[in-house]
């Protein structure tokens, strides 16, 4: 067999000093077979395959085990994979030398390797965080209206605390107020309240619709060409729009699309394909749906681990940085709601609902995340840089937990 | 070892009914219940039955079939059972890294710690909040897994009172934590057929440490601190030295260094399932407890907060069991349920109970909805009405777990399954009126429904959360 022929070519020529070493540290060399690595190759040992096959040996007693007196070295070699996709990258803001009026842009994607594989290769763009400002009084988790109270009817305020005191890397408006069904406000009352948000605060805006489709496209249209060449995140382009409208006013006037479908991937690439014919991959981010830990959060991070490993093995049409509305954690009863004592405190409980649903997409490759408790925020933002920052620990002090006095 | 033949394992998704078939009987006894050996085939492939259900396998003429087989479906990470009884617990089993590749096997099991300076009273209360920890959750009860018994003392007499205590009052399998072999033997001592996971083999103490694992026939955690060439070496060893039940810790860093973390649990699941490395197919043991070590002046929710997000990443990163310290709900909830999503089989849809559901305060007058029971469908919908404060009635009919739309087009949802769900749930006992809103997929069907029912059909918004509006302008239980 070519097989063993091969075998017992890597035992003639490749049977180095170090396997030598693995012998003379066991007391006895076993009688069974036993293998070894030498870097990535794997040698086995068979004696039977070497010499006579093993059926005509005559029945022995089975080997005795020999323990080993010293530790066996043995290689690790890092399992890194090279991958034919890459993500694109998108930016989203504009600065003044480029047309817009944002202090920096952000830039999402470009990733190479799955999420925070940094064994593989950095991650080029860490993920960023949107936090969400609406443009008109909505009921909010307690947990989290406590830190807005005073902003709550003042969107440009409500954005100024978002940057400066939570840290957001932009900010979602939602002018949820143009809803027929709502305030049912003009398209161009939202371009006025997108036009004091941009004044009192420099970082990237999204703007937010309704979810409805008509008069988001309105309104997406008279703020894309009010704030042309702002490259601001329009979210969201859905299936039940004018989808060819929306692409060109979009391109028309400098902004970057959001891909939105509900949880299908076969959607995700079919949106994304209509959308390339009116602009350019660099212009699209998608969103494919997040639902909230304990209410399919395991349909969205399946979603958009499968979407992220397609893109990496060559899929361009899932390509595209991922955006997340991980405020949609709050939709679980969990994170708001008063349960027994010993669930207590949802103060604590509802941010850390939000946290894990954010870490868990995280670690799917979502890209942008749109989110509303400060908590939430802030350690996702910590994660972030330390996952990112690629900082090493002390070694010698990991053991220490198991004595550790409490 | 000789029974790999220089060859990885065959992937899971690579494997097919057919290799396992070739290797059955193929006698077509139904011994099995099954209808022939092909279907049997297709069940042990998809992990729904062990091949030790074939009872003619088992017989000595097909000895070597069954060893071939047993290798064939051995999964890349090896399952090692901790503890002994009915609360025993499975870890590892994994067949893929990713769960949409197939599915992910035994969840990741919880441990609450306890030490041997602890008071009786701590020690007793932590351990029966941690028995008695439950939360129901779209049909199942989520609970804890295990104790970690840690020797901070170092002084074997205070483990040793302290484990046998632990013994005494749980059926919940132990994780006896300490370093120094001696401390741990007198643990041991103290249960010794428990059966417990026994923490850690380190490169000082190794030999030791296995001593002790066969001598009292139990798992052994291999802890290699941010050094996987160590780890795998450590693995070698113990192997080699007899000991089988190995679960691997290459360290967790709260802060500093959890990039390593997150890599080196990557790295380990990546090999074994992907690379077929049997010496890093071992389950893994993550520490989210380690946040405390940083706790510093700060308050304790600080601790706890730091710990119950990285006991997420871990569950998330490949962890098949965590340490946790704190066992307060609000840390540990989220953390239950998100194991119970990830681990939840990908290829069967999420169902729940079909049947009648009352929302608020209800009367002969109140609407009478319907949705399918597709957990997801049925959760936004349930949702919804609550948050929109509607009183009434819900019927879930028995799609088999599959969305509206989908089961409209995949006939799961039909005038014939409507009507009989009508029935089943004895809603006509309850109201005066015959009146269904349907939701506005499944629009379609509201001539037949009405024919079939006949209950007179209206039409509902095609999404829930306009189940409030909808109720308000359109329901009036007269007509």
């Amino acid at each position: 067999m070519p097989k063993n022929e091969k075998k017992k070519e890597f035992l003639g020529l490749k049977l180095s000093s170090r396997l030598m070493e693995l012998l003379a540290k066991l007391q006895e060399v076993e009688l069974e077979d036993f293998e070894m690595d030498v870097g990535n190759l794997e040698i086995w040992i068979q004696p039977g395959a070497v010499a006579a096959p093993m059926v005509a040996q005559p029945k022995v007693a089975p080997p005795v085990k020999v323990k080993p007196t010293e530790i066996i070295e043995t290689e690790f070699i890092p399992p890194v994979e090279t991958y034919p996709g890459k993500v694109v990258e998108v930016k989203l803001g504009a600065t003044r030398s480029d047309g817009g009026t944002r202090g920096k842009p952000v830039i999402v994607g470009g990733e190479t390797t799955p999420a925070f594989y940094t064994f593989e290769r950095p991650t080029p763009h860490p993920p960023v965080i949107a936090l969400d400002v609406f443009d008109m009084k909505v009921p909010l988790p307690k947990a989290v209206k406590m830190h807005v109270r005073d902003v709550l009817e003042d969107p440009a305020a409500w954005a100024k605390l978002a940057v400066e005191k939570f840290g957001a890397d932009l900010i979602t408006l939602h002018l949820i107020s143009i809803d027929p069904l709502l305030k049912d406000a003009s398209p161009q009352e939202a371009v006025k309240t997108v036009e004091n948000v941009v004044q009192a605060m420099d970082v990237p805006l999204v703007i937010g619709g309704c979810g409805d489709p008509k008069k988001d496209a309105d309104m997406f249209e008279a703020v894309a060409e009010t704030f042309a060449g702002e490259r601001f995140l329009i979210s969201s382009i859905t299936r039940d729009m004018d989808v060819e409208r929306c692409a060109k006013f979009v391109n028309k006037n400098g902004h970057v699309a959001l891909s939105f479908t509900p949880m299908d991937l076969n959607l995700a690439r079919e949106l994304n394909r209509k959308l390339y014919d009116f602009l350019p991959k660099k212009d699209i981010v998608m969103d494919l749906t997040t639902a909230a830990l304990g209410y399919g959060l395991d349909y969205a991070f399946t979603n958009m681990e499968r979407a992220r490993l397609a893109a990496l093995m060559g899929d361009p049409e899932l390509a595209h940085p991922m955006s997340s509305g991980t405020t949609n954690a709050w939709a679980a009863r969990e994170a708001w709601m008063k349960m027994g004592s010993e669930w207590e405190p949802r103060e604590l409980r509802g941010p850390l609902w939000e946290v894990t649903t954010a870490l868990t997409l995280l670690l799917a490759g979502v890209d942008l995340f749109m989110m509303m408790h400060p908590a939430a925020v802030k350690t996702l933002k910590d994660m972030i840089n330390q996952l990112a920052s690629g900082s090493s620990g002390n070694a010698d002090a990991l053991a220490e937990w198991v004595s550790m006095k409490v | 070892m000789s029974e790999r033949e220089g060859k990885r394992k065959v992937g899971i998704r690579e494997l097919s009914p057919i290799d396992v078939y070739k290797l059955l009987p193929r006698t077509n006894c139904k011994e099995c219940g099954e209808e022939n050996c092909m279907a049997f085939a297709t069940k042990v492939v998809n992990r729904e039955v062990p091949i030790e259900k074939c009872p003619p396998l088992l017989k000595k003429e097909h000895e070597k079939a069954y060893k071939q087989l047993k290798e064939m479906l051995k999964p890349a990470v090896k399952e090692v059972v901790v503890g002994v009884g009915d609360r025993a617990v499975k870890i590892g089993g994994k067949l893929v890294m990713y769960r949409h590749e197939f599915t992910y096997f035994n969840p990741t099991a919880v441990a609450i710690d306890v030490t041997d300076e602890m008071s009786e009273e701590d020690v007793l209360d932590r351990i029966k909040r941690t028995g008695q920890f439950s939360f129901e959750y779209i049909g199942q009860t989520l609970k804890l897994d295990m104790i970690a018994v840690r020797s901070t003392s170092n002084d074997p007499e205070k483990f040793r009172t302290t484990v046998k205590r632990v013994a005494e009052n749980t059926n919940l399998p132990l994780i006896l934590c300490s370093l120094n072999p001696t401390v741990l033997e007198a643990g041991l001592m103290a249960a010794p057929k428990s059966k417990p996971l026994l923490y850690a083999a380190t490169k000082d103490n190794w030999k030791e440490m296995a001593e002790l694992a066969l001598m009292y026939d139990c798992s052994l955690t291999v802890l290699a601190p941010n050094n996987l060439k160590l780890l795998r070496s450590l693995t070698k060893t113990l192997l080699e030295y007899g000991v089988e039940d190995l679960v691997l810790d290459p360290g967790t860093f709260s802060g500093d260094g959890l990039g390593d973390t997150l890599n080196n649990f990557t790295m380990i699941r990546r090999a074994a399932c992907k690379g077929g490395d049997e010496l890093l197919g071992f389950p893994t043991i993550g520490v989210p407890m380690v946040a405390w070590m940083e706790r510093g002046e700060a308050p304790e929710e600080v601790a706890k907060w730091r710990e119950a997000y990285l006991a997420a990443m871990l569950v998330v990163r490949f962890a098949d069991v965590i340490i946790m310290h704190s066992c307060d709900g609000w840390t540990l909830l989220p953390n239950v349920v998100l194991r119970q999503n990830i681990y939840t089989d990908p290829r069967k849809p999420v169902a729940v109970e079909p049947g009648l559901r009352v929302f608020g305060t209800v009367d002969e007058n109140s609407p009478v909805m319907m949705t399918t029971n597709f957990a997801l469908t049925y959760y936004t919908v349930a949702s919804d009405i609550e948050s929109g404060k509607v009183s009434g009635y819900l019927i879930v009919v028995d799609t088999e777990g599959i969305a509206v739309d989908s089961a409209v087009a995949g006939r799961k949802l039909t005038a014939e399954t409507a009507a009989e769900a009508i029935k089943e749930s004895g809603v006509e006992s309850k109201v005066k009126h015959r009146k269904l809103i349907i939701p506005g997929k499944a629009a379609r069907l509201s001539g037949e429904i009405e024919e079939l029912s006949g209950w007179q059909v209206l039409v509902g918004p095609r999404d829930s959360s306009d189940i409030p509006k909808f109720l308000q302008e359109k329901w009036q239980s007269k007509t």
